[in-house]
């Protein structure tokens, strides 16, 4: 008797943590995206929560202090390790992808302070949605430097 | 020299440590209490050993040698002495060291105590705390090297520990330097608190361990090692609080804790921890649990080889940031396998691990301590769902997906407020039996001034209802572990015929872990009215303003003043400092200074200009400004209500864990649970 309600309390609890992660989940899943898919998936793809990541065009950076609304480009960088490091490493990717102007490109409009870390070449993380117009309404704004990626090696011009 | 000096001193610890794994395994199938002794003396010999070759680490640290690569990826000649000896645990290598150290450290102050009639553990304490070791000295002498040098092979510069072919030394002329952002008092000692907690549980599961080895299945391992439980709980949870000060004093975002994979990863192992201290408690008492525990602490161990290796390898960010690290793959290897042959372990010694007595009433003390490891456990399965998800979903439905802070706090939301509800229940129930009448009866006091209290608040400060159930589960477990104190100290006043603080006083020092625990209780509450403050009520504002104009947000009026700018060429860095003037309504109330360092190098901090006051935090970012006029800047403003309650708890609670874990007595001379049972010696519930 006092077993059966253990089992059966223990089975509720896992139910509501089982709904709860499952709730959870649904409600707040965002979709990891590079460029090139967002505009594979077109229409699709908007409305969906969205972490996009992408390299930033320094030419495109554009910033309105007065409303603080910050717009920019980012272009396609692939989402693979491996490809990564076959091109050469992330600094050298991000590089490639900025200066080159057949890549899939998504305008991105953010409003709040400028960062710092944004200049061409950063790799851009965002999270937002992306409207029918294309455009992509960032809520956060994550943003890598290159030199972060650097190799930890010294350059020969710093020799003696 | 002194770097190959530094390799070869690790070298020679790694196969000490191997010796005496080899020499403890062998003491015991041959029964040779002399190989046994060996085993030990080698141990004891790591800690001296792991001390030199850190010893040799930071002198090449402090002596600006730039041809070791490490020296040159974490330091730089413009940083103060001190900087460059805590840079020592600023990079991956080094801070293998430094986990290897520590877990020297304590093996050694493990093996050195009078083991007498727990002898039989000791072979197999070593094996486990060695075992660990070469693990990590191993990653250090053939995968992160912090002693490797630059060589120059044919106009290419390579770090490797020794001279390639036809290659010259080559030294850098100065270092990187290490992360500004790293260079703040409270990451300097957040990482060494929470590797304290990491290495620290290291030694209960070695004990339990050599427990399910030698059959001696009792509770004796945990009295062993109740205390470095303790010990490990407290480091691991300062380390967690001090990341949180650091964030919030630096990262300039307005919060502490952001749900980060590798926040999580620290924050794991502390969630089984925690359900561990409180889960022994059940053994110790009641002869329950024994399988469970068993399970928590082995799955403490692990989650603490993994957070090592989450915090320091930044695997699972690598889906879009960090380079893949040689060693994820060893790392993953080395918590499959000890996970693997513990749990083997332990099915092993299913049979002897039994309980002595039932689980008889659902709201008996055992049962809501049961009650509470399974939210515990839950917590971290909403944890550990969240870290992996993002590895799942593309494993098996090829799409990317992540989920961010929404899903942890609404997932671990009830069962934090869940947990606060047990917090108020459990310290009134009974061992073996308890009724709904005589909790009712314990409790309604208490659960009808919290209740007046939220009908206080609901009028006078807040309506939000997921706010107002937290305040009256605050309210009900500050009030029920009140009038544990009082209703203890009142028993004690009567029979001992004393004062009433000399009877409290002598009350909690005969009970020290149930009234430190207490006192943890009230500190947890707290902290969670900090973090209701900020979930429920922060508020942020931004804008950019010219001199003399001014910003709103909620009863403050923020000024703009000025700003300034000015290189500081020693530390590398050009500080921009604006001032603000803070009016509460129309009184002026004073000045605020948030900063925005440049360093040369190219990183950014943003410093907060901070109004702390137990009511609210007003929190001031320099965000912009413009360079040559300064007559206008942009300024994000925080109002963090409450969040001071945050630091004030943590300290309670530093407090509450060095009450309960205070050496009163040596363990060993304490009583078991059997004989105590007998002679009901014991004033401890």
């Amino acid at each position: 008797m006092q077993k059966t309600k253990f089992i059966l309390g223990g089975l509720l609890i896992l139910a509501a943590v089982a709904y709860l992660i499952v709730s959870s989940t649904q409600a707040s899943k965002e979709y990891f995206m590079t460029v090139n898919e967002v505009k594979a998936e077109g229409a699709a793809a908007v409305g969906k929560s969205l972490r996009l990541s992408g390299a930033v065009v320094g030419d495109t950076i554009e910033y309105d202090a007065s409303t603080l609304t910050l717009t920019f480009e980012v272009a396609h960088v692939t989402g693979d390790n491996d490809e990564i490091a076959a091109q050469g490493g992330l600094a050298a990717v991000l590089k490639q992808a900025a200066a080159d102007t057949t890549r899939e490109r998504v305008k991105v409009v953010y409003v709040g302070p400028k960062p710092d870390l944004l200049r061409n070449e950063a790799q851009a993380i965002m999270t937002g949605k992306i409207g029918a117009d294309g455009v992509f309404q960032a809520d956060e704004l994550l943003l890598k430097c290159p030199t972060k990626y650097e190799q930890a090696v010294p350059e020969q011009a710093a020799a003696q | 020299m002194v770097a190959e000096f530094g390799y070869g001193i690790l070298a020679v610890s790694f196969l000490v440590a191997i010796y005496s794994v080899f020499a403890a395994v062998y003491g015991v199938t041959k029964q040779s209490a002399a190989w046994v002794q060996s085993a030990r003396r080698s141990m004891l010999l790591m800690f001296p050993l792991i001390s030199i070759a850190a010893a040799a680490l930071i002198y090449l640290l402090v002596n600006d040698h730039y041809e070791v690569a490490f020296v040159y990826e974490v330091t730089s000649r413009s940083m103060p002495t001190y900087l460059k000896v805590t840079a020592w645990w600023g990079g991956q290598a080094g801070s293998l060291v430094f986990w290897s150290w520590l877990l020297a450290a304590f093996t050694s102050a493990v093996t050195i105590r009078k083991w007498d009639r727990d002898i039989e553990f000791l072979p197999w304490v070593i094996v486990v705390c060695s075992t660990t070791l070469i693990f990590f000295l191993g990653l250090v002498i053939f995968y992160e090297n912090p002693f490797a040098r630059f060589w120059n092979v044919i106009g290419n510069i390579e770090p490797h520990m020794f001279a390639p072919a036809n290659a010259t030394l080559f030294t850098a002329q100065d270092g990187r330097g290490l992360n500004p952002l790293l260079r703040h008092p409270g990451m300097v000692i957040h990482p060494p608190m929470l590797y304290l907690g990491f290495v620290s549980f290291v030694i209960p599961y070695a004990f339990a361990m050599a427990a399910l080895i030698t059959g001696r299945t009792d509770d004796r391992w945990i009295r062993l090692t109740r205390r470095w439980s303790l010990w490990a709980w407290l480091f691991l949870s300062l380390g967690l609080v001090l990341g949180g000060r650091w964030a919030y004093d630096v990262l300039g975002w307005g919060g502490y804790w952001g749900w980060d994979p590798v926040e999580i990863a620290a924050f794991m192992p502390w969630l089984t921890g925690t359900a561990f201290l409180h889960s022994v408690m059940i053994q110790e008492k009641r002869g329950l649990l024994k399988h469970w525990n068993m399970i928590l602490v082995i799955l403490t161990y692990d989650l603490v080889i993994f957070g090592t290796f989450l915090t320091r390898s930044g695997v699972l960010s690598s889906v879009h940031a960090f380079a893949n690290s040689p060693i994820g793959p060893l790392f993953m290897a080395f918590v499959t396998l000890t996970f693997v042959a513990s749990i083997a372990l332990v099915i092993w010694r299913w049979p002897s691990l039994h309980s002595e007595t039932e689980m008889k009433s659902m709201l008996s003390r055992e049962a809501l301590f049961l009650l509470n490891n399974l939210l515990f456990m839950s917590v971290l399965v909403v944890c550990f769902w969240g870290v992996i998800f993002p590895l799942m979903s593309e494993l098996f439905t090829g799409q990317k997906v992540t989920v961010g802070p929404p899903f942890y706090e609404r997932a671990t939301g009830p069962l934090f407020a869940a947990l606060m509800f047990l917090m108020g229940v459990a310290p009134l129930s009974a061992w073996g039996n308890s009724t709904i009448q005589t909790l009712g009866r314990a409790m309604w006091k208490s659960a009808l001034a919290a209740t007046i209290i939220t009908v206080v608040l609901f009028f006078t400060y807040t309506q939000n209802i997921i706010a107002l159930i937290g305040f009256f589960l605050i309210a009900l477990v500050l009030l029920v572990t009140f009038q544990e104190f009082g209703r203890g100290a009142l028993a004690r006043q009567k029979t001992q015929n004393e004062n009433f603080f000399v009877a409290l006083s002598r009350l909690m020092g005969r009970n020290r872990r149930r009234y430190g625990g207490y006192i943890i209780h009230i500190s947890m509450m707290l902290m969670a009215i900090g973090i209701l403050g900020m979930e429920a009520f922060q508020i942020e504002t931004q804008g950019t303003l010219a001199q003399g104009e001014s910003m709103k947000i909620a009863e403050y009026k923020v000024v703009f003043d000025n700003v300034a700018s000015w290189d500081n060429n020693a530390q590398e860095v050009n500080y921009t400092r604006a001032t603000v003037k803070i009016y509460k309504g129309d009184q002026y109330i004073g000045e605020l200074h948030p900063r925005k360092d440049m360093y040369f190098s190219g990183q950014p901090m943003s410093i907060p200009g901070q109004r702390s006051t137990m009511r609210d935090d007003l929190y001031v970012l320099l965000v912009d400004w413009q360079p040559i006029s300064s007559t206008a800047a942009t300024f994000k403003i925080f109002v963090n209500p409450l969040v001071n309650w945050l630091w004030i708890g943590s300290l309670l609670f530093f407090v509450g864990v060095i009450f309960a874990a205070w050496p009163d007595r040596d363990p060993a001379e304490e009583p078991s649970r059997a004989t105590r049972r007998v002679s009901h010696t014991s004033a401890a519930d």
